[in-house]
């Protein structure tokens, strides 16, 4: 250890406990949250987004100074940001992502059915037969034959001449790369939409007003349609892990405010074990 | 993320960028001639291949195919950079360059716009079929031959029909780029099996006193070593060379591959012991042949994949799961090997059990050495006619890169060689979590131990024979 990080150290022990009443005798180290530079709502290289709005929060509830790393989060995206220790958290992932430590979920989120509100459409169901001749949207990330789960359900009932696919990587030269598949509903290009719920509340909020309803069943062919979300640290922090589970909970309602803020459609917990498979 | 490669021609090199250029340069004194941009990072189109030059023109494909960016082939010229042709994978007969001259050899690559009617509607617009790989040349036919990669984004069962023109071989007119032949490795590829890999022209007579016919030998990621004839495309043979269980062979009638349909993923099924896994029988990395013994030396790896389930995912944003993929190696091999596989005989004359998969590009040499590299950093030479070990190096990294040979100064011989750990195993030297099995698209646990052999790295090494 260098004779700086020693200091460091010592000095950390003397200082007494996060929010005691000494003084710090040093700055506390940032928390680093990696995000990525073009990806609303969640966050952009401006500083926007709700994860970001999020992350703040927790920053400040920990007494720590929030960093933000910039990487878009492809394939990889766990390796090479808290692997490579160019960050210390990752907002947003899915609770059950394994190659993170995850905290408790601060929200839960579906893939919605979304359609212009004067269409009058009332889908709910994967199993509508009006799935059949409506020009369907969806999502696309492209891993190696692995999609978000609507382009395999709506596969598997042999909807498939009628789907409209949107890569999420879309083109990253436009400010919400992701917004492509609400923007086509919007403007009648789609006559329904099924995507992630937090993308269509954000978009939708915009332009022709947008019926959203949960995707029903909630799981299909073994695929889920609902996610819930936390904050990922490397695998083995616990320090780190525990400290944010505490500052989610304290700061509850405030996340709460963000969430509704921007739109993001939050899903009911997952039914009893048994139902769920 | 790798780089393939450069090429020369005419007093100077040519090399792709990965943010989508072509670039040209001075060999000599290293001053850049031009620079153009071909693609669009912004989309996630990138290029990693090696350009070949041919008549004046400098041939590039592109990357990207899970971006959902559709693959192309093109020609610059040499002296300007300026495109002179550019051959979609996917799309209509125009896009694709397919005219009057095509004559596909098989039935069901022929018909009117099969790169469009081959996908449900508009699917081809992000199908994939990048022009990654190895392109080859013949001067004689004046065909220059390159693969197409995997039909991207589209889960398979979103995308019904054959996927034309991905996973397979072109054969096109270099000056014009129009298509004269295709042939499909893989259609309707299930299993991440780009068609990419490297296409060495042959001539011989694969009938004892029959004929000598110009042929294509092609290991292929799907397991077969082809023989193609290639002035029509047709498959004389396709024998595998190693382990499959996906797939029970080529019907040379039809030329379609015949698959397994028990091996084939589904929606809410598990599939297990599918071999070969996704990298392939072998991937990227080229074999090489010898004139003075016949026979083509294939560095390759034996692998084969579970299914197991599900586990949570997310890429910008998006919340999936993805089936959990786990790699290992095939039951009873190694998990690498170099072959020396014979095109007349179909057949491997001997073979050289490696522990790890042999991810390096092989070299045949005029004095009958063969050369290959380990991904712990072994530098070997073979005795070419029996696969004995003659000599080897230990080099600071494993070796993912082509060997190559040139008389250099005093008239002496070289062989040259990178190393650097790379390409997708080395996700795992770079420190990818192991405990993970189904980490690195389900690599992680075929080669765990990994680093624990290597770690990255990167240098040129030079060796002078005697």
């Amino acid at each position: 250890m260098s004779s700086l990080a020693a200091i460091t150290a010592l000095l950390a022990i003397a200082a007494g406990p996060a929010g005691g009443t000494e003084p710090h005798a040093r700055p506390p180290a940032a928390l680093r949250v990696c995000a990525d530079p073009n990806a609303l709502p969640y966050s952009n290289a401006r500083g926007e987004g709700f994860e970001i709005a999020i992350a703040r929060v927790l920053a400040r509830e920990l007494h720590r100074p929030l960093e933000l790393v910039y990487l878009p989060l492809r394939r990889g995206f766990v390796r090479n940001t808290l692997g490579a220790d160019r960050c210390d958290a990752l907002m947003g992932v899915p609770s059950e992502l394994e190659r993170v430590l995850a905290t408790r979920p601060y929200y839960r989120s579906s893939y919605v059915f979304a359609s212009r509100r004067d269409r009058g459409l009332e889908i709910s169901s994967l199993d509508d037969p009006a799935l059949r001749r409506l020009r369907i949207g969806v999502e696309l990330v492209g891993d190696d034959g692995a999609n978000p789960p609507a382009a395999h359900a709506l596969a598997a009932r042999g909807i498939v001449d009628n789907v409209v696919g949107f890569t999420v990587y879309g083109d990253y030269r436009e400010p919400a790369p992701a917004a492509a598949i609400v923007r086509a509903l919007q403007r009648g290009a789609l006559d329904l939409a099924i995507v992630w719920g937090p993308r269509a509340g954000f978009f939708g909020r915009r332009g022709p007003p947008l019926r959203i309803a949960p995707v029903a069943p909630r799981r299909d062919g073994g695929l889920p349609f609902a996610f819930d979300v936390s904050v990922g640290v490397r695998r083995g922090d616990r320090a780190l892990r525990d400290a944010l589970d505490g500052a989610l909970a304290r700061r509850h309602a405030e996340i709460v405010r963000i969430l509704e803020a921007y739109g993001v459609p939050r899903a009911p917990p997952e039914p009893a074990r048994e139902e769920a498979r | 993320m790798v780089n393939r490669g450069a090429a020369y021609d005419g007093g100077r090199i040519f090399f792709n960028t990965l943010d989508a250029h072509t670039v040209a340069v001075d060999a000599r004194s290293g001053k850049e001639l031009w620079k153009v941009r071909v693609g669009d990072i912004q989309i996630g189109e990138l290029i990693t291949m090696a350009p070949l030059v041919v008549k004046g023109k400098v041939l590039v494909g592109n990357s990207g195919g899970e971006f959902g960016v559709r693959g192309w082939v093109a020609a610059l010229d040499a002296g300007t950079g300026k495109e002179a042709w550019r051959g979609w994978s996917t799309g209509p007969d125009a896009d694709v360059k397919i005219g009057p001259a095509f004559r596909p050899f098989y039935a069901q690559d022929r018909g009117k716009d099969l790169g469009v009617t081959s996908w449900p509607p508009e699917r081809w617009r992000i199908g994939g079929g990048n022009v990654w790989g190895w392109i080859s040349y013949d001067p004689e036919l004046d065909l220059v031959f390159h693969g197409t990669g995997n039909p991207g984004t589209w889960n398979p069962e979103q995308r019904p029909g054959d996927n034309r023109w991905t996973a397979g071989i072109f054969a096109r007119r270099p000056d014009t780029g129009e298509a004269i032949w295709f042939y499909q490795w893989s259609p309707h590829d299930l299993y991440d099996h780009d068609g990419v890999n490297e296409n060495v022209l042959l001539d011989l007579e694969p009938e004892a006193g029959g004929p000598r016919r110009k042929l294509i030998v092609h290991p292929e990621r799907n397991g077969y070593v082809y023989v193609v004839d290639r002035t029509t495309g047709e498959v004389l043979s396709a024998d595998p060379f190693v382990q499959i269980t996906t797939t029970t062979g080529v019907d040379l009638k039809t030329g379609r591959l015949r698959e397994v349909d028990a091996m084939k993923p589904g929606y809410g099924r598990a599939t297990r012991g599918v071999c070969p896994a996704a990298p392939g029988a072998k991937d990227w990395q080229p074999s090489a042949f010898s004139p003075r013994t016949g026979l083509l030396y294939i560095p390759h790896q034996n692998l084969c994949q579970d299914e197991q389930g599900y586990e949570a995912n997310y890429i910008a944003g998006t919340p999936y799961v993805g089936a959990n993929v786990r790699m290992y190696g095939t039951p009873g091999k190694t998990r690498g090997e170099l072959s020396a596989w014979d095109p007349l005989a179909r057949s491997k004359r001997w073979t050289v059990a490696e522990d790890l998969p042999v991810w390096s590009g092989a070299l045949a040499t005029g004095g009958d050495l063969v050369f290959y590299g380990t991904m712990d950093g072994w530098f070997k030479a073979l005795d070419v006619r029996t696969g004995k070990e003659l000599w080897r190096r230990q080099l600071p990294s494993g070796i993912i890169g082509q060997p190559v040979t040139y008389r250099g100064p005093g008239g002496k011989q070289y062989v040259a060689i990178l190393s650097g750990i790379g390409g997708w195993p080395a996700l795992v030297a770079a420190g990818l979590d192991t405990r993970d099995q189904g980490a690195g698209g389900g690599i992680a646990n075929a080669v765990r131990d990994l680093p624990q052999r290597t770690k990255p790295g990167g240098a040129v090494h030079v060796f002078a024979l005697p």
